[in-house]
């Protein structure tokens, strides 16, 4: 039987991540070089136009080292988002080794040292890669001394290469064979395999991406899957080449898929652990790092009678997205739907764009918020996280929210403007370290809210680019919070509510009346726009009508033409909600979602 | 319109003209040594639909410049849509005219032929207007005709205006509407200038050479031309069309607006059956080869859907004074009724709500709010 080795890459993001996995591929000659996409892994256009990496995908690599031992070499791929970090622990739990990728030129940022603190809690062999050695700017001496000093992994051990030019991959396989060890197990135990990744084949059903740590599982297998105790005939099994390859069976240390007839959604659970019902193991393999959503918004269908076919594109986009969490919401608004839990703003982003572009869906999403803590006068404590269920403010004693620690990476020139952005944020109890010359690291006591809104975004654009961020989640402080509403025509638009620091309400009222005035298309009549905290109002704008779009003639019994003209008004229709008389686009929801500091 | 058509209407393109108008999209072509196989393939083509339609009350004899073709002509094709068809003892027959094509003898060799109504397409009683827009009569011209028709006794005819052309004040157009009542017409259509894609004013427009009015001034000639007209006793029955009274609503016309069927003969016609809509080609060339061939001159249709056929609805209705049924409306669009109410922009009479005068001025973007949300699309989902 072939050696098997299990590796992920890990790397901040832009290191070259994708780029590498693009050259290891190709060097297992699975494909023609002639076809040869770049970021093959990254197979969702979405990916592609960000250049990032969403899912997770895992292929198996055939590779011949150079003293002739076949192995196959099983890459999961990890995306590279602070979002994104659970997605990273169930890939790392799935593996025995990773490569650490650094860029040449940038050198450790603060996501490679998250990325080295997850493996080693995974206790995974690292082997440092240092990539974009081509580039003019690459400054291999230095990055080895932060390879030493930032992360305390020997410098002498780094791989050099440069994925785009193609070197040293080999160099990198070899240490692959060589350092990874092979993954331990045995095939003849009951059968524990761990499910780390699972997507939906409107054929095939689900497909459940799983590491076998012991045991085989084969076709015409009844198997459990432990949490629930729902047991299943196994139809096929196999790897991962770019396309599904089925295999007579896979046992302990493969990396493949299963596709057992699970039809329903809901029955797959990301780190779930499956055994065979006629000999199952004990034990369930230790979970996965359980990540809790920290950003919510609810998510509605533009047209309400799409509520259903909603509901079932969130269950199945659930199936590859394990972080998203979902729960009925309505509103009077915007009718039915879904609150919704996110990692972060990318993660909702990125929901919402998949949502609409692989399942047709046309869908308006709501303020982000964090969770709030409310202790009211009776003693007893509500978390909210949907403005609809903000408490009654004489009730309220005390009111808390969610507080970050932040870490920032970033060169000595951009403190000052890092540091405003961060006071800007009601960012307290800031320090400063120096773990470079040159390069400083911030860290800031800040509210969770402020960070949800655009703050990477900012941080990248004041920074040009360099500045790098972390964050985790500390504790709850006192903090005063009022209930913003906005009023369109006099209606209130509950989905555009928002909890907020009382100091901030004003600032933010004005914006989203802003955004909303630019967004609003002009109507046959006058709109107002308001934002009221209770009855008092802070904030206001218009938008004047339009008071001629009438075309003259009628082109005689040339209806069509007239008519294709309304079909594509009305196609503009479908992404516009209605409240009261005012048609708002979805495009203002998301404009007033965007509060950013810059206008 | 009250006394709304039960027969069907019958059009006829007669794609001829002497000279090109720069704002002019319709089918048409100067090559009027071509309408000898033109009239030819038009008996083919009545051949071909003889049997479908039941009786027309009206007639409309379009272009193009009907007016182009002699007398002669026009009496074959009066002979031939008679052998083929059958019409209405009061069957509106409406010829499209240019002023400087005809004179009393020729009108009234139009009225033998049962031509009762006639559309001059005067556009402008100023030279300056005139000349701009490529047309090739004068104002005198026109008031020639004019007199001519009234001379050969024509009681009902029509007359084509144009506002909203550069260098246009409200004045000088003032002007041409007085210039068209003191004929008595009792009809009058006026269009403000509109920019067809890939006509010469568009080219002009481009390229900066002549630009025209602002939404502002757009609004304050169409609600001059409305409030003059309907102040002389017109009735503002359509965005551009005002009637001396009900009798004389453009009854061909109104089919189009209230999907009452209709046959269009001829290249670039537009026909509607009730259901299906189909139009012919818009070359002379290809439109005489299929019948030739013995085909439909067809080069595209369409079957409506629910949804098309409200949308349509909606849009015709709304810019006739008629407008649309209220309880045909969908709950969802209550509200937006209301608010157009309170900015009165439509006025509700019995179950029918119609526009007003300012509301004819927003009539585009209305049908799409007014419908029914599109129904949910069934979507195969799958994963990449």
């Amino acid at each position: 039987m072939k050696q098997i080795r299990n590796f992920s890459i890990i790397a901040h993001i832009d290191h070259g991540k994708s780029t590498l996995a693009d050259r290891l591929i190709q060097y297992a000659h699975l494909v023609d070089d002639r076809q040869f996409r770049d970021q093959i892994l990254d197979n969702m256009d979405i990916e592609r136009e960000r250049g990032i990496t969403i899912k997770s995908q895992t292929i198996c690599l055939p590779y011949t080292s150079r003293n002739g031992v076949d192995f196959e070499l099983n890459l999961i791929d990890t995306p590279g988002h602070v979002d994104f970090s659970y997605e990273v622990s169930r890939a790392l739990a799935s593996c025995e080794g990773v490569l650490l990728l650094v860029d040449a030129s940038q050198g450790v940022e603060a996501q490679t040292l998250a990325n080295l603190y997850a493996a080693m809690e995974h206790n995974l062999v690292i082997i440092p890669v240092i990539n974009k050695i081509d580039l003019p700017s690459a400054d291999i001496e230095r990055v080895k001394h932060e390879i030493e000093h930032d992360l305390g992994l020997d410098p002498e051990e780094a791989v050099l290469c440069s994925a785009k030019e193609g070197l040293g991959i080999e160099d990198i396989l070899e240490a692959i064979v060589a350092r990874i060890p092979a993954p331990s197990g045995s095939a003849e135990k009951p059968l524990s395999a761990l499910i780390f990744d699972a997507r939906y084949d409107s054929f095939r059903g689900t497909i459940v991406t799983c590491r076998i740590f012991d045991g085989t599982v084969a076709p015409a297998d009844t198997i459990r899957l432990m949490s629930t105790g729902a047991a299943y005939k196994v139809e096929e099994v196999g790897i991962f080449r770019l396309v599904r390859e089925p295999r007579k069976e896979l046992t302990a240390g493969m990396v493949g898929y299963l596709i057992s007839g699970i039809k329903t959604v809901s029955d797959t659970r990301i780190g779930d652990t499956v055994t065979l019902e006629a000999n199952p193991v004990e034990k369930p393999l230790p979970g996965f790092k359980e990540v809790k959503p920290v950003v919510f918004s609810s998510i509605y269908p533009v047209a309400s009678d799409d509520y259903q076919s909603l509901a079932e594109a969130l269950e199945k986009y659930k199936l590859n997205d394990a972080a998203l969490t979902f729960q009925k919401d309505s509103s009077a608004a915007l009718g039915q739907g879904f609150r919704c839990g996110f990692l972060g703003l990318l993660h909702l982003e990125i929901v919402q764009e998949r949502l609409e572009r692989e399942f047709d869906q046309s869908i308006v999403m709501t303020m982000p918020s964090v969770q709030y803590r409310f202790h009211l006068t009776d003693g007893s404590v509500v978390t909210v996280d949907n403005p609809q269920y903000y408490p009654d403010p004489v009730t309220v004693d005390k009111s808390e929210e969610p507080y970050i620690r932040a870490s920032i990476l970033i060169p000595e020139r951009y403190v000052g403007t890092v540091m405003k952005l961060c006071m800007e944020r009601r960012g307290v109890n800031s320090h400063l370290s120096y773990p470079t010359p040159g390069r400083v690291e911030i860290t800031f006591d800040m509210p969770l809210a402020e960070v949800v809104f655009d703050f990477y975004d900012r941080l990248k654009s004041i920074t040009q680019g360099y500045g790098s961020f972390d964050y985790e989640i500390t504790d709850y402080r006192e903090s005063q919070l009022v209930k913003l509403d906005i009023l369109v025509n006099g209606e209130k638009v509950d989905a555009l509510s928002v909890i907020t620091h009382r100091d901030r309400a004003r600032e933010r009222a004005v914006r989203i009346c802003d955004r909303l005035e630019d967004e609003i298309p002009r109507h046959q009549f006058k709109i107002a726009i308001q934002g009221a905290i209770g009855g008092k109002i802070i904030a206001r704008s218009t938008v004047s009508p339009f008071r001629k779009d009438v075309t003259a003639k009628c082109y005689g019994g040339d209806i069509t033409r007239k008519r294709k003209l309304l079909e594509k008004q009305k196609k503009g229709k479908k992404r516009m909600k209605q409240v009261g008389s005012v048609m708002i686009p979805q495009s203002a929801f998301m404009a007033a979602l965007r509060t950013s500091d810059e206008e | 319109m009250r006394n709304r058509p039960k027969g069907c209407g019958l059009y006829v393109h007669v794609p001829f003209c002497r000279t090109r108008c720069i704002y002019c999209d319709f089918y048409s072509t100067t090559g009027i040594a071509l309408v000898g196989a033109w009239i030819e393939a038009l008996r083919q083509e009545m051949l071909l639909y003889e049997a479908d339609f039941g009786r027309f009350d009206s007639l409309y004899i379009g272009g193009g410049t009907p007016t182009v073709l002699g007398d002669g002509m026009v009496a074959r094709l009066m002979e031939a849509l008679h052998a083929r068809f059958r019409f209405a003892p009061d069957c509106e027959v409406t010829i499209e005219a240019n002023p400087d094509d005809v004179d009393q003898a020729r009108l009234e060799a139009m009225k033998g032929l049962g031509i009762n109504r006639v559309s001059f397409g005067v556009q402008s009683f100023d030279d300056r207007d005139l000349a701009f827009l490529g047309r090739r009569h004068t104002a005198g011209g026109a008031r020639k005709a004019l007199e001519a028709a009234i001379g050969a006794g024509f009681s009902n005819f029509g007359i084509d205006l144009m506002y909203g052309l550069p260098a246009q004040t409200c004045e000088r157009w003032l002007t041409t509407l007085e210039g068209a009542l003191f004929f008595r017409p009792t009809h009058l259509s006026c269009y403000q200038l509109t920019v067809e894609g890939r006509t010469p004013l568009s080219h002009m427009i481009g390229r900066n050479e002549a630009s025209l009015p602002g939404e502002e001034e757009g609004r304050a000639f169409f609600l001059l031309t409305s409030r003059f007209l309907e102040d002389r006793g017109f009735v503002h029955y359509e965005v551009s069309n005002f009637a001396a009274s009900r009798r004389f609503f453009c009854r061909h016309n109104g089919k189009y607006w209230s999907h009452v069927p209709y046959l269009g003969l001829g290249p670039a016609a537009h026909s509607f059956d009730g259901l299906q809509r189909w139009w012919n080609h818009r070359s002379l060339k290809r439109y005489v080869e299929a019948l030739a061939r013995g085909r439909k001159p067809v080069a595209g249709s369409e079957l409506l859907s629910e949804e098309q056929l409200e949308l349509e609805r909606l849009s015709l209705g709304l810019r006739t004074r008629r407008g649309i049924r209220l309880p045909d409306l969908p709950e969802t669009a209550l509200p937006l009724v209301h608010e157009l109410r309170k900015a009165r922009l439509v006025r509700v009479r019995g179950n029918r709500l119609s526009l007003s005068r300012r509301g004819y001025l927003v009539a585009d973007s209305l049908p799409v709010l007014l419908s029914r949300p599109s129904s949910p699309r069934t979507r195969a989902l799958s994963m990449p």
